[in-house]
């Protein structure tokens, strides 16, 4: 779909625009140049950081300690499908160990015919893959179960961020160690405080798990599991164990305490489903969202983030009139399997109370389900895996807010 | 049935081996790393199985536990594990098919042995790796006893913790989405 784009820097246009209290068009005229550089600017640097004027940060959830938290990235500052390292969203369960990657080990042992261990420069000896993916949290829009939920979509979707990873292919270990053939578990183990376990089931070891240390082209961050972790590509982000140190080969999984106290989900009968692993079709709009302005009718570039564990986003739709009628968005290239995919659609906002919302669809034809559907079949004490439609509200003088509230 | 004469069998060693010699050479296409060391396999590695598998020697009784939790556990977690700062650990049997779920180590945890596994490698939270194997079967005996599930003089050890049948233990059920549609 052709359309016209406002800009890069569409968001400041319209706050500008709304301090001199200007239209989208007419404010443009009033912005004062900026001067033409009469001195030297800064020296060239070692390691850079972004412009001063850029504040976007992580938001922290009150928790019971600071190493048990979780911060959430700014998914409505994001451009493009990927995020900065410094803003990947963070969950850690007993703090960031402090890892001195010269003397970091990794075992794979357990049923396999020759145990190995493995320093970080034996990984990098070996053969890598790199593969831009998704990464959510099974927690990620928890809060939207029941009503209320985030009041910007940083609140309600920020467990959520997009990256490049670098790693050696999970299944080309366990080729070398040689998997016994009863096996059918991984037992994964992270070396933080609490030794984060998970049990992973083999066939997803040998289809696509990353033994990742790359993180959007250096050595991935502290908080990311550095210097090395799982990755599972398209599932919930606690099974992609940061700080890696062992991996046993099993024929049981071993019902670790985040895998059945919590990373299971309780469904309204009181039973509990059990190694939910997938992050099914999901997709926000982040443009315009809750907490944001538009400071005056015109047209305006809507765009969202949707996203797959189980494939490829094949189609967004989105709604300005409260889901009576859809209309295809664009999807922006490149869009890979597994990874954030933007969409945008050109919308003029006419100055009336609107609703709006997206709608995922991916190469499985699995299409992204209304709140109240998902609640229908799971009711609402899940906490995990919700990946309802999120719908805005704008309202006559511009303001969003969350229209669940 | 038949049975191979011993030369016959002899021959089908050899040859067995030679084969797996062969088989060997070719999987290690990658000659990184080496075999861990016991201390790695130790150390890295501390997972216990729902069969009670990596289990160590030891054991633990209620009396023990509620010392230790009394001096360990309760500044968190309350003296009867009521809750605290540290997650509730007892009560809530009867609540997770109602609208406010209460989910306890005693409500909802499938497995006896993953308590174990968790005090072992988490707790106490801010002092992992504290507790001795025979202080962490006393915590747990302990936390097992506040929930009603063994009683005063039962003897928790590597043979009898998988044994012990939790309340929710039938209640976990495999994934079965897609479910929405």
């Amino acid at each position: 779909m052709k359309h016209v784009r406002i800009g890069p820097n569409r968001r400041q246009l319209l706050q500008m625009g709304a301090a001199v209290g200007g239209s989208l068009v007419a404010g443009r005229e009033a912005l004062t140049l900026a001067a033409t550089p009469r001195s030297l600017g800064e020296p060239v640097g070692p390691y850079g950081e972004r412009s001063p004027f850029e504040t976007a940060v992580r938001w922290r959830r009150q928790s019971q300690t600071s190493e048990t938290g979780a911060s959430f990235t700014p998914i409505q500052d994001s451009v493009g499908i990927l995020t900065p390292s410094a803003l990947h969203y963070e969950r850690h369960h007993a703090g960031i160990p402090p890892i001195d990657p010269a003397t970091h080990r990794v075992i794979i042992h357990g049923m396999v015919d020759r145990p190995l261990s493995l320093s970080m420069d034996d990984l990098r000896r070996l053969p890598s893959v790199t593969r831009i993916l998704a990464l959510e949290c099974g927690g990620n829009s928890g809060g939207e179960w029941r009503a209320g939920g985030g009041a910007d979509v940083q609140r309600s979707h920020g467990l959520l961020s997009g990256s490049e990873w670098t790693g050696v292919p999970l299944s080309l270990l366990l080729a070398e160690v040689g998997v016994r053939s009863d096996a059918s578990w991984v037992i994964a183990e992270g070396g933080d405080a609490c030794r984060m376990m998970r049990s992973i089931p083999l066939a997803k070891a040998m289809e696509d798990s990353l033994l990742a240390y790359g993180q959007n082209g250096e050595a991935m961050r502290p908080a990311q599991g550095y210097p090395l972790r799982l990755l599972n590509p398209g599932w919930e982000g606690n099974t992609s164990v940061k700080w890696l140190r062992s991996l046993k080969v099993t024929d049981q999984p071993y019902m670790a305490r985040d895998e059945t106290s919590k990373y299971s989900d309780l469904m309204a009968d009181g039973t509990t489903r059990i190694f939910t692993y997938a992050m099914e079709a999901k997709s926000v709009i982040t443009f315009p969202s809750g907490g944001q302005t538009l400071p005056a009718p015109g047209l305006c570039e809507l765009t969202g983030l949707a996203w797959s564990g189980l494939g490829r986003i094949e189609r967004v739709e989105v709604t300005t009139d409260g889901g009576r009628t859809w209309v295809d968005a664009e999807l922006q290239e490149p869009r890979l399997p597994q990874a954030l995919t933007r969409f945008r659609l050109p919308w003029r906002f006419d100055g009336q109370d609107a609703r709006i919302a997206s709608r995922a669809v991916d190469s499985t034809g699995y299409v992204q389900p209304t709140r109240q559907a998902l609640i229908a079949v799971r009711g609402m004490n899940s906490i995990y895996h919700y990946n309802g439609i999120k719908v805005w509200h704008v309202r006559a003088d511009g303001s969003v807010t969350n229209a669940e509230a | 049935m038949l049975k191979p004469s011993g030369r016959t069998a002899g021959v089908i060693v050899v040859a067995v081996a030679a084969v797996f010699a062969t088989l060997s050479a070719q999987s290690s296409r990658f000659p990184v790393g080496r075999p861990p060391t016991p201390e790695e396999t130790r150390e890295l590695g501390s997972a216990i199985a729902p069969d009670g598998t990596g289990l160590p020697e030891g054991s633990g009784t209620v009396g023990a536990g509620r010392e230790l939790f009394a001096a360990q556990c309760a500044r968190c977690h309350g003296p009867a594990g009521e809750g605290d700062i540290g997650a509730r650990l007892v009560g809530g049997q009867g609540t997770l098919a109602t609208p406010r779920p209460l989910k306890t180590v005693g409500s909802f945890w499938p497995y006896a042995t993953t308590l174990w596994d968790y005090v072992n490698r988490a707790m106490p939270f801010d002092r992992p790796g504290l507790l001795e194997p025979s202080e962490v079967y006393a915590a747990v005996a302990y936390v097992l006893n506040l929930n009603g599930i063994i009683d005063e003089n039962h003897l928790i050890d590597a043979k009898s913790l998988p044994n012990v049948k939790m309340p929710n233990r039938d209640g976990f059920l495999a994934d079965p989405r897609p479910d929405v549609r």
